[in-house]
């Protein structure tokens, strides 16, 4: 059913640290790792060792850099690294507008997870969400994403101290963190309140449960916000174009 | 978002599809007169000598041709779709969750719809003297498109990560396109030289007069439409999508991955924001022109105009369904800084 399950008390999540990610990408391999192994696999590759390698990652690791004003004119540019993975949001779209019942939210604890049995590759819950969890897999002709290694923490057969997401076990500075985001007195949730972790484009009113730590402030206490938006896409030049369509183009953007 | 044919084919056939059965369905519910009748014509087929005969039409000639046409495009339409799919053996599994996806309910929408359809084939040619009211299924078949494409406007309008969906426009686009695409397709195959087998001047004058208002309407919302794309005050940047930008102005300086992935190549389409200035001029011209400008060409070259209508007609939907597509930037694409 992709209709969603009532709320429930435990939201399993992830707290990722912005503040100590060193942008060393172990977490996203130490999750293709995983994958391509787990119950959820293969995670197949096309051209994987050629010119042009394409294939699913559950994470993906973006780096930003934010330039800072300080005062008397000077800018300070920070580097932030940003892993992106599925957020199991509360209000998912991408499991509403599934088809076929592929795509569900586990009621017992918040898991966002595709049936691969079930999936039909319409790739309609890709474009549902607007944080890129889902990537379709040409090899499989399905839609994979992640699945807070669902197959781990649960799994009886690991040492207790694994039931943890390989993307969390992999982390050699600790900037990821697993646990039940809907219980108050949680480490994570504590964690959360204390350093004020955000939800990402909350907007969308998908409401993510995972939480981003924003970096510490600077010791020197200059956290300004420069005046300067980021700059758009180039735009139009009328004088190129010729004369009809710049003359649409003038009836166009009246 | 990549403008994948499989698609712009399934929403723009369909949508004339459906527009034509429309168009039928009101012909019906309006009480049109289908049985045979009788009257005098100069019988042109006699070479050499010109002949006053009397000449039998039947007008279920002409509806069996219609019926024929609206099925083909609806099923190839939505053949199409299937064909897009990751796994098309499994297509018939999303007709299940019609409770909540509105591509779901798409899917069972366009299946009821060819129940009437039906139904009408079967009392106009195997049972003609059934008593079923063809009144009814002429209002069924009415009721049964605009709800199909009203569930396919949504699959679109339903997705917030794309601005360009999600908006007011979208639903009364695809309505009114696929009202003026089966206008189109209903004038050029009336004017096929069937022999015998005239349908009745008051709903060919609906059908033109259909295609004639519609035109300027798409191309109105079209415009608006075009407008409301351009003023992207709302479209999330870097900032905005890591939240980073309580600290300061973000700029993405390393993508994830050295090569292409799913979300850059599905999601990441730039060509049509080059030469969309171009694209819209040739979409909204042979939208609006089409009937306008081939009207009066059909004294002069007879049904031909009318064929040439919907070719233009047609040509300017596929465009504009394309930009559809191609010009739809994902909200996702703010983590890549594009």
């Amino acid at each position: 059913m992709t209709t969603l399950p009532p709320p429930s008390p435990r939201k399993l999540g992830l707290v990722i640290d912005l503040d100590i990610c060193v942008g060393c990408h172990a977490c996203a391999v130490a999750c293709k790792e995983w994958n391509d192994g787990g119950e959820f696999g293969p995670l197949p590759d096309k051209d994987p060792y050629g010119a042009e390698p394409h294939g699913v990652w559950f994470n993906r690791v973006h780096s930003y850099s934010v330039e800072q004003a300080l005062p008397d004119d000077v800018t300070r540019e920070l580097t932030v690294h940003f892993p992106r993975s599925c957020l199991h949001c509360e209000t998912p779209a991408c499991v509403t507008v599934c088809p076929t019942g592929a795509s569900y939210k586990r009621a017992e604890d918040g898991i966002v997870l595709v049936d691969a049995d079930q999936c039909i590759g319409c790739q309609l819950c890709s474009w549902a969400c607007p944080y890129g969890a889902r990537e379709f897999s040409e090899q499989k002709g399905t839609m994979q994403k992640c699945t807070l290694c669902v197959d781990r923490i649960y799994n009886e057969t690991l040492d207790e101290a694994d039931r943890q997401p390989a993307c969390v076990m992999a982390c050699p500075t600790r900037a990821r963190h697993f646990g039940d985001l809907g219980d108050e007195n949680s480490a994570i949730s504590q964690l959360v309140a204390e350093r004020g972790g955000y939800a990402l484009m909350p907007e969308f009113e998908y409401k993510p449960v995972n939480r981003y730590l924003p970096p510490r402030p600077r010791r020197d206490g200059c956290d300004a916000k420069p005046e300067s938006r980021e700059p758009r896409e180039a735009t139009l030049d009328q004088d190129k174009l010729p004369g009809a369509l710049r003359w649409l183009d003038r009836a166009l953007s009246r | 978002m990549r403008p994948t044919f499989s698609i712009i084919f399934f929403t723009v056939l369909s949508g004339a599809g459906y527009g034509l059965f429309f168009l039928l369905g009101l012909g019906l519910a309006c009480g049109v007169s289908l049985t045979p009748y009788q009257s005098v014509g100069i019988d042109d087929f006699h070479f050499g000598r010109l002949a006053i005969v009397p000449v039998i039409h039947d007008p279920r000639i002409r509806v069996a041709v219609f019926l024929a046409i609206g099925v083909l495009l609806t099923t190839v339409g939505l053949l199409a779709s299937v064909a897009h799919l990751g796994k098309p053996l499994r297509a018939w599994r999303a007709f299940s969750q019609w409770r909540s996806s509105w591509l779901s309910r798409e899917g069972v929408a366009s299946l009821v719809t060819y129940l009437p359809i039906a139904v009408i084939a079967f009392v106009l040619f195997a049972r003609p003297d059934a008593h079923i009211d063809l009144r009814l299924l002429g209002l069924l078949l009415v009721l049964c498109c605009i709800a199909t494409v009203f569930c396919t406007a949504h699959i679109y309008s339903s997705l917030p990560p794309i601005r360009a969906w999600h908006n007011r426009y979208t639903l009364p686009v695809y309505l009114l396109l696929g009202l003026y695409s089966g206008s189109l397709w209903l004038i050029a195959l009336d004017w096929l030289p069937i022999r015998g087998a005239l349908y009745e001047d008051a709903v060919k004058v609906v059908w033109l007069v259909s295609a004639i208002i519609t035109a300027p309407a798409c191309g109105w919302l079209k415009w608006r439409y075009w407008r409301y794309l351009d003023t992207d005050a709302h479209a999330p940047h870097a900032g905005a999508a890591t939240g980073l930008d309580r600290l300061g102005t973000v700029r993405s300086f390393e993508q994830p991955h050295t090569e292409e992935n799913y979300l850059t190549h599905e999601m990441g389409f730039v060509l049509a924001r080059k030469h969309s200035a171009k694209l819209r001029a040739i979409a909204f011209w042979t939208i609006l022109l089409a009937p306008i400008a081939t009207l009066p060409l059909t004294w002069l070259i007879g049904w031909a105009a009318a064929w040439l209508m919907l070719i233009v007609g047609m040509l300017g939907i596929f465009v504009e369904r394309w930009l559809f597509f191609a010009e739809a930037k994902h909200a996702v694409m703010a983590y890549y800084g594009r």
